[in-house]
C-alpha cells in the first residue's frame, strides 16, 4: 500500500512500523499498518475519528502493545513495551489532555520529566536550559510561571519543551490544534518548522485536512484501521484526501436559508446582567446579557475554561445566578429547578456525555428514559412505558440516520455512539431550546453532518439553539449570531459574515482585550 | 431479530452469573467453617461434633429453625434500611441510632395509649417508630443534600447520641417501679402477634413484604429508574432533570423509617419492653449484611439467614461447649473476611 518515500529523503527512515495489528474487543483498530517516519520531517497522520490514528501512535509510544508487527529504529528491530522504553529511544508524545501539574512552575514540571534528574534538583540549570531552548525554537514561556496561570497554548509549549529537553528526537503530537485559536495554530506551525530544520521528526495526529495541507511534508491517511495511502504534500489535494479518508465522496451539509427572524418576536431565552459565584474550579460569569430568539442558532465561541460550560449550566439551572435574571418564553425562571426547565422543553447536550449526561451502568434504553420519566410513567409511576420510549427513540434514530443497540449498558458504547445516544435523546421531544456543547466531539464526519443537520432542522422548526464550541469552522457554518466569551464575560457579538476567524480568535484568547486595557 | 438474540444471550449470561455467584458463596462459607474448625480444634474441642451441634440446634429442629428466623427478622429490616439509601450512593451507617429512636417513639406510644385496642395501637406504634427513625435520618440527609456534611460521618456520630436519649427517657421517666433500666412490660395490645406458636412475630411478614416492595420499586417503577439514574451518575442525573436533592433527603428518611420500624419490632415483638441498650449491634450487623449482599433484596435474605445461623449456633456453642462468648465473633469475622476477600482461585477455577 505504501507509496515510495519522498525523493528528498534518501536516508533510511528513522522509525519503521511494519505490519502493525491491534484489535480491541469487537473492533480491529489497526490492521497490518506500515508506517515510516524520516528525520527532518513533519508527517501528518490523517483520518476520521476511530480510524486508528491514536491507537497506532500509542503503540509506538508503548502505551498499548501491538498484537503483531514489528518496529525498527534506524533499521534495527526494537521492542517498545512501555512509555519508558519509548523515551529511552528518544520518542516523546504530547497527549490531547496535558499531563502537567498545575500547582508546579514550568521549570519544576520539566525537571520532573527529565530522565537523569539529579537527587538535588538544580532548578537554576533547568531554567537556563528552558530559556535557551525556548528562544531557539520560538517557544517563549517564563520558566518560573505557575502552570495553572498559563493559557492552553502556553501549556502546549511547555509540553513540547519538556520533550525537547528530555532529548526526544521524535515528537508525536495528538490533535495539537484542537484547543488553539487560529493565530496560535500559525505560531505552533512556525515552531514545528524550526524544529524540523534541526532534524526533529514530528508526527501530527489530526483530522483537519486544511492544516495538513498547510504544514505537513508527508501525509499518511488511515481509514478503518488500514492505511488508505501515503503521499507527499505536493501530490495531495483536499478532494483527494477526503476521498482517501472516507473511501468516497461525501454529501455536503444543507445549511438552508438563514431566514431573517422577526425582531419583535419574544426571545425564547433571555439572560439579563447575570453574575455567578464561580465556586471551586468554575469560571465566574459576569455581566452576561444574552437573548436567543426562536429560529436562531447562537454560537458561543471561547477557549475552554472561559465560562462556556458555566453558561450552559446557568441556563439549565445547575449553577445559580447571584445577580441578574433569566427568562424563558418571557417567564422569569431565575430560580427554577432543572426539572422545571427540562419540562419546559429545554434540551441539553453537554460537553462530556459520559460524566455529564449518562449513567454508565444503565442500559441505553433506560438512559433514554431518565430525562422524561414523568412523560413515560404509567399508572402514576408504578410502571414505565418502555414500548413508547423505544418507538420515540427509534423514530429519532431513523430521522438522524444513527443506529446503536438499545439493550446494552451505556458504558459499552464507544465515545461516538455515546454522543449519538445523547443527541438522539435530547432531540427527541421537539425541544424549544437546545443547549449544545461540543455537539460533534467524537463524531465521524458523516454523523457530524447528520447532527448539524438535525440542529438546523430544529432551528427551522422554530427552536432556539445555544451552540457552544471551540471549533470556529462549526460556529461560522451554523451560527446565525456569534458571541465570544473570554474570562467569563461576553467580549464580542457578531453576525458570522461580518467577522472572520482571526478577529474571533484574538477575542477568544483575550489579546485584543488586553491591548485595549493597555491603551 | 437482533434484540431476540440479545435477549437469549443475556439470559444465558445472567443464569451463568447466578450459578457462579451461588457456587462462589457456598465455597466461601465452607472455607470460613474450615478455618473456624481449626480454631475449635486448637482449643481442644471436637470441630465435627461442634458443627453437628450447631446444625441440629438450628436447621435440624423446628424450634431451632424458628429461633434462626427470630434472629434474622430484625436483621432483614436493618439491612434494608442500609440498602435503600445505598442505591443512590448514600452510606447510612446510622441504622443503630435510627433503630433506637424508632423504638423510643414507639415505646412512648405503647406507654401512653396502652389501653387502645391492638388494631389501632400497633399501626400507631409502627407509624411512630417510622417517624422516629426517619427524623433521625432526616438530619444527615438534609445536611448532605445541601452539601454541608457527608452523611457517613453524621449518621455514624448520631449513633452514639440515640441510645443516650433512650436512656434519658427510661431512667428519667419511664422506668418501672422495680427496675431502673427498663420500662414496665407493654400491655398485650401493644405486642406484635406471634406466628405458628413460636417466637416469630408479625415483623417477619412486614420485612418480607418490604423487601418485595423494594425489589418491585427498583425494577419496575419510575422512582426506581430515577434512583438507578442517580446511583449510576449523580451529576448526569441532576442535569437530566431528576430532583436529586429531594431524593437524597426522602430516600434517607425512608431508610431511617425502616430502621425505626426495626426498633419498634424489637420492643413490641421480641422484648415487649424497652431496655436501655437493647440493640447490641443489630444496626451495624444490618450494615454488614447489606454491603455483603450488594444491596439486592434476595441477597439480603440469604445473607441474613446465614449470619443468623452463625449467631444462633454460636450462642449454642457458648452454652454447651463451654466456649467464651467471643467465639461467635471469631466465626463471624472469619465469614466476613472470607466473603470480603472473595478468594480469586474460586473464580479462576470456574473460568477454566
Amino acid at each position: 500500500m505504501l507509496t515510495t518515500p519522498p525523493s528528498a529523503s534518501q536516508t533510511p527512515p528513522m522509525i519503521s512500523m511494519r505490519e502493525i495489528s491491534k484489535s480491541f474487543p469487537g473492533v480491529v483498530a489497526n490492521d497490518r499498518i506500515d508506517f515510516d517516519i524520516f528525520r527532518s520531517e513533519i508527517h501528518a497522520l490523517l483520518g476520521e475519528n476511530g480510524a486508528g490514528k491514536s491507537t497506532l501512535m500509542k503503540i509506538l509510544y508503548g502505551f498499548y502493545r501491538a498484537d503483531s508487527g514489528r518496529i525498527f529504529l534506524d533499521g534495527k528491530p526494537v521492542s517498545i513495551q512501555s512509555p519508558n522504553d519509548a523515551r529511552a529511544l528518544q520518542i516523546g508524545m504530547v497527549f490531547q489532555d496535558f499531563t502537567l501539574i498545575p500547582a508546579f512552575s514550568v521549570a519544576e514540571n520539566i525537571a520532573l520529566f527529565l530522565p537523569d534528574l539529579s537527587t538535588v534538583v538544580n532548578l537554576r540549570d533547568v531554567s537556563r536550559w528552558i530559556e535557551e531552548m525556548s528562544t531557539r525554537y520560538g517557544l517563549r514561556v517564563n520558566p518560573h510561571a505557575m502552570v495553572n496561570e498559563l493559557s492552553i497554548g502556553e501549556q502546549q509549549k511547555v509540553e513540547i519543551l519538556k520533550l525537547i529537553l528530555s532529548d526526544s528526537r521524535l515528537l508525536i503530537l495528538d490533535e495539537p490544534t484542537r484547543v488553539l485559536a487560529p493565530h496560535e495554530v500559525d505560531a505552533l506551525f512556525e515552531v514545528l518548522y524550526s524544529m524540523r530544520q534541526d532534524g526533529y521528526a514530528i508526527i501530527l495526529i489530526t483530522h483537519k485536512i486544511k492544516e495538513v495541507l498547510e504544514c505537513a511534508d508527508r501525509i499518511t491517511v488511515l481509514h478503518n484501521g488500514c492505511v488508505a495511502g501515503s503521499l507527499v504534500r505536493s501530490n495531495a489535494s483536499e478532494d483527494k484526501l477526503v476521498e482517501m479518508m472516507f473511501g468516497r465522496k461525501l454529501s455536503g451539509l444543507k445549511t438552508g436559508k438563514k431566514v431573517a427572524r422577526e425582531e419583535t418576536a419574544l426571545p425564547i431565552l433571555e439572560l439579563h446582567d447575570v453574575y455567578t459565584h464561580g465556586e471551586g474550579a468554575e469560571t465566574k460569569l459576569e455581566e452576561i446579557d444574552l437573548k436567543v430568539y426562536p429560529g436562531e442558532i447562537v454560537g458561543i465561541a471561547g477557549v475552554s475554561g472561559n465560562g462556556q460550560r458555566e453558561l450552559g449550566d446557568v441556563v439549565l439551572g445547575v449553577i445559580k445566578c447571584v445577580k441578574g435574571t433569566k427568562h424563558l418564553f418571557g417567564k422569569d425562571v431565575t430560580n427554577s429547578s432543572i426539572q422545571k426547565l427540562r419540562r419546559s422543553l429545554v434540551s441539553f447536550i453537554p460537553e462530556n456525555p459520559l460524566t455529564m449526561a449518562a449513567a454508565p451502568y444503565l442500559t441505553v434504553l433506560e438512559n433514554m428514559a431518565v430525562t422524561k420519566t414523568w412523560h413515560y410513567a404509567l399508572r402514576g409511576g408504578l410502571a414505565m412505558d418502555w414500548q413508547a420510549i423505544k418507538t420515540d427513540i427509534e423514530n429519532t434514530m431513523e430521522r438522524l440516520g444513527f443506529s446503536f443497540s438499545l439493550n446494552i449498558p451505556a458504558r459499552s458504547l464507544s465515545g461516538g455512539n455515546l454522543q449519538r445516544m445523547i443527541i438522539v435523546r435530547e432531540l427527541t421531544h421537539d425541544p424549544r431550546l437546545i443547549i449544545a456543547s461540543y455537539l460533534t466531539r467524537g463524531l465521524d464526519v458523516q454523523s457530524t453532518i447528520a447532527a448539524r443537520q438535525a440542529l438546523i432542522q430544529a432551528r427551522d422548526d422554530g427552536a432556539g439553539v445555544l451552540l457552544i464550541s471551540e471549533d470556529l469552522e462549526e460556529l461560522f457554518l451554523l451560527s446565525d449570531r456569534l458571541i465570544v466569551l473570554y474570562g467569563g464575560r461576553i467580549v464580542g457579538s457578531f453576525k458570522p459574515d461580518e467577522t472572520n476567524f482571526y478577529e474571533v480568535g484574538h477575542l477568544m484568547t483575550g489579546s485584543e482585550v488586553q491591548d485595549a486595557a493597555n491603551a | 431479530m437482533l434484540p431476540m438474540r440479545d435477549a437469549i444471550k443475556r439470559s444465558g449470561f445472567v443464569r451463568q452469573k447466578t450459578i457462579n455467584a451461588v457456587v462462589r458463596y457456598a465455597f466461601m462459607i465452607v472455607l470460613a467453617f474450615l478455618l473456624f474448625g481449626i480454631i475449635l480444634w486448637i482449643s481442644g474441642k471436637d470441630p465435627i461434633q461442634s458443627y453437628k451441634d450447631i446444625f441440629s440446634s438450628t436447621l435440624g429442629s423446628a424450634y431451632g429453625f424458628s429461633e434462626v428466623i427470630v434472629t434474622m427478622t430484625p436483621l432483614l429490616l436493618t439491612a434494608l434500611g442500609v440498602a435503600i439509601p445505598s442505591r443512590i450512593i448514600l452510606i447510612n451507617v446510622g441504622v443503630e441510632g435510627q433503630l433506637y429512636m424508632g423504638a423510643c417513639l414507639a415505646t412512648w406510644g405503647a406507654l401512653t395509649f396502652g389501653d387502645l385496642p391492638a388494631w389501632i395501637l400497633l399501626p400507631l406504634m409502627m407509624l411512630l417508630g417510622m417517624i422516629g427513625g426517619s427524623l433521625w435520618a432526616f438530619v444527615p440527609g438534609y445536611l448532605r443534600a445541601t452539601g454541608i456534611v457527608n452523611e457517613t460521618i453524621t449518621t455514624l456520630l448520631l449513633n452514639s447520641v440515640a441510645p443516650m436519649i433512650v436512656s434519658f427517657f427510661i431512667f428519667g421517666f419511664w422506668h418501672s417501679p422495680m427496675d431502673t433500666n427498663k420500662t414496665p412490660n407493654f400491655s398485650t395490645s401493644a405486642r406484635l402477634p406471634t406466628l405458628f406458636n413460636t417466637r416469630i412475630d408479625l415483623s417477619l411478614v412486614l420485612a418480607l413484604v418490604l423487601l418485595t416492595v423494594f425489589w418491585f420499586v427498583m425494577k419496575y417503577t419510575r422512582w426506581g429508574l430515577e434512583m438507578k439514574a442517580i446511583g449510576g451518575n449523580p451529576q448526569a442525573a441532576r442535569r437530566n432533570g431528576i430532583p436529586v436533592k429531594i431524593y437524597l433527603i426522602s430516600v434517607m428518611c425512608i431508610g431511617g423509617a425502616i430502621s425505626g420500624l426495626a426498633g419498634m419490632a424489637q420492643v413490641s415483638g421480641f422484648y415487649g419492653v424497652l431496655l436501655a441498650n437493647f440493640s447490641r449491634g443489630i444496626g451495624f450487623m444490618g450494615f454488614l449484611i447489606s454491603w455483603l449482599a450488594g444491596g439486592s433484596p434476595l441477597g439480603i435474605l440469604l445473607t441474613s439467614f446465614v449470619i443468623s445461623i452463625i449467631i444462633s449456633g454460636g450462642n449454642l456453642l457458648q452454652l454447651t461447649r463451654d466456649l467464651p462468648y467471643a467465639v461467635i465473633n471469631v466465626l463471624l469475622a472469619f465469614t466476613l473476611f472470607v466473603v470480603l476477600a472473595r478468594p480469586n482461585f474460586l473464580i479462576q477455577r470456574k473460568d477454566a
